[in-house]
């Protein structure tokens, strides 16, 4: 129960994760994209069924590659709830040198938000908690009501003696 | 996991209308001495709530609010708590102001410093917990936490849930001291209110910020979620706190030193 349970569910979920994961050795990072989700165990409970429609997919959907160990990958469009996005990276001798976000919501032309530090929060980045490997929740404040239905009373009563 | 083969107990109290939960890990978790600790960290949260809850009439907030008592005349926390709400409206540059906020029963507006009492009632109350030695623990407060790992424990892993959909995590941190607060709308509508436009801040959906005292982290959460993503460059300037911003548009900024690289896998660190 306490294994980490961790669900890719596409393309931008590897590339995103991939930003996420600082290497220092070359051609790290595209170990990183695929030894992660091997590492991840499935847990034996079924009730984290993918909550969208989108396929596993094992790299990045297309790259290219350029000499001296740049290669930029790009994955496939994904759908979210602010509209469809797609992320590419170019990395450089195992580290990101550049992000772009090709495709993006811009239901109010708010592309000046756009650059290497902003990121799309996508759902399918996100870690399916059934205690996947945390200890603790922090998120905007749950209230007394709010309790019962949150991950936090989950991790409590694993250890209520 | 190394984790898994340490003790660990929680206890779980409502108090100033939160989830209080607080866990331990080691040894002698049973002995009754944590029992006493975690008692006395419960006993003086709601002593605090007693004095500072902007939901009772009789609490001394409530009391000098309306004017019926002084600041030298009521419990000396009130007075604490005032002059370190005038700190983090100054450190804020005017982002935190408790001052003309919505009374949380009927919207009237009235000094309420809840968005301090909480940070700074946790820390205090956790220094209970200062003589147990060799016991890693974590308290966590309605989502905003402070933790402790002795030596020979791993870090805490603390998850920031996904403000689009509070059952999953979008990053992990680990820490082995100080807080991770976050502030947003996702629980609660938008209650944070932009102090110079007077209404409720929407630009972001959500801000966590991790640093060394959960008194100041949980400041400036708030105060950056007042202030939207125009705040990164003020956050980016503060030694030690680092900050998470999520947008109304679902785009995630951060400080330059956040920890992205803590993202997934806990044996990496």
């Amino acid at each position: 129960m306490r294994k980490i349970t961790l669900w890719l569910f596409s393309t931008v979920a590897a590339v995103v994760l991939l930003f996420s994961y600082r290497t220092s050795t070359d051609g790290g990072v595209g170990t990183a994209a695929a030894t992660v989700p091997a590492t991840s165990q499935p847990s034996t409970s079924t009730t984290t069924a993918p909550s969208s429609g989108a396929s596993p997919s094992p790299s990045a959907s297309s790259s290219t590659k350029s000499s001296s160990g740049t290669k930029t990958y790009t994955g496939s469009t994904a759908s979210t709830r602010w509209g469809d996005v797609q992320v590419s990276i170019t990395v450089t001798n195992g580290k990101i040198t550049d992000v772009q976000v090709p495709v993006y919501p811009n239901n109010n032309g708010r592309d000046q938000e756009i650059n290497a530090s902003a990121l799309p929060v996508l759902t399918q980045e996100t870690l399916t908690a059934q205690n996947a490997n945390i200890d603790t929740v922090s998120g905007a404040t749950v209230t007394s009501d709010g309790y019962l239905q949150s991950l936090q009373s989950a991790l409590d009563v694993a250890h209520l003696s | 996991m190394t984790a898994a083969a340490l003790r660990q107990r929680a206890w779980v109290e409502q108090i100033m209308g939160l989830p209080i939960s607080i866990h331990l890990r080691g040894n002698g978790l049973r002995s009754g001495v944590a029992d006493e600790r975690i008692a006395a960290i419960f006993a003086e949260l709601r002593r605090v709530d007693e004095v500072l809850s902007p939901y009772r009439d009789d609490s001394d907030l409530s009391r000098w609010d309306r004017g019926e008592v002084g600041l030298a005349d009521a419990d000396p926390m009130l007075a604490e708590v005032v002059r370190l709400c005038e700190l983090a409206h100054e450190r804020t540059e005017g982002w935190f102001d408790p001052r003309g906020l919505p009374d949380p029963r009927d919207g009237h507006p009235r000094y309420d410093p809840s968005g301090l009492v909480k940070g700074w009632a946790v820390e205090r109350a956790a220094g209970h917990l200062a003589g147990l030695a060799g016991t890693g623990w974590c308290v966590n407060a309605g989502g905003d936490v402070l933790v402790h790992s002795p030596d020979g424990q791993p870090p805490w892993r603390v998850g920031i849930e996904h403000p689009g959909n509070p059952a999953r995590i979008m990053r992990v941190v680990e820490r082995r001291s100080g807080a991770v607060a976050t502030s947003g709308r996702t629980h609660r509508g938008s209650h944070i209110i932009d102090p110079y436009a007077h209404r409720p801040a929407e630009t972001v959906q959500a801000v966590t910020v991790t640093g060394p005292t959960l008194l100041w982290a949980d400041v400036y959460a708030t105060a950056a979620a007042a202030r939207g993503k125009a705040s990164l460059p003020w956050l980016e300037a503060i030694a030690d706190y680092e900050a998470l911003i999520v947008t109304s548009h679902g785009l995630l900024h951060t400080t330059g030193h956040w920890p992205s690289q803590e993202l997934m896998t806990g044996d990496q660190c």
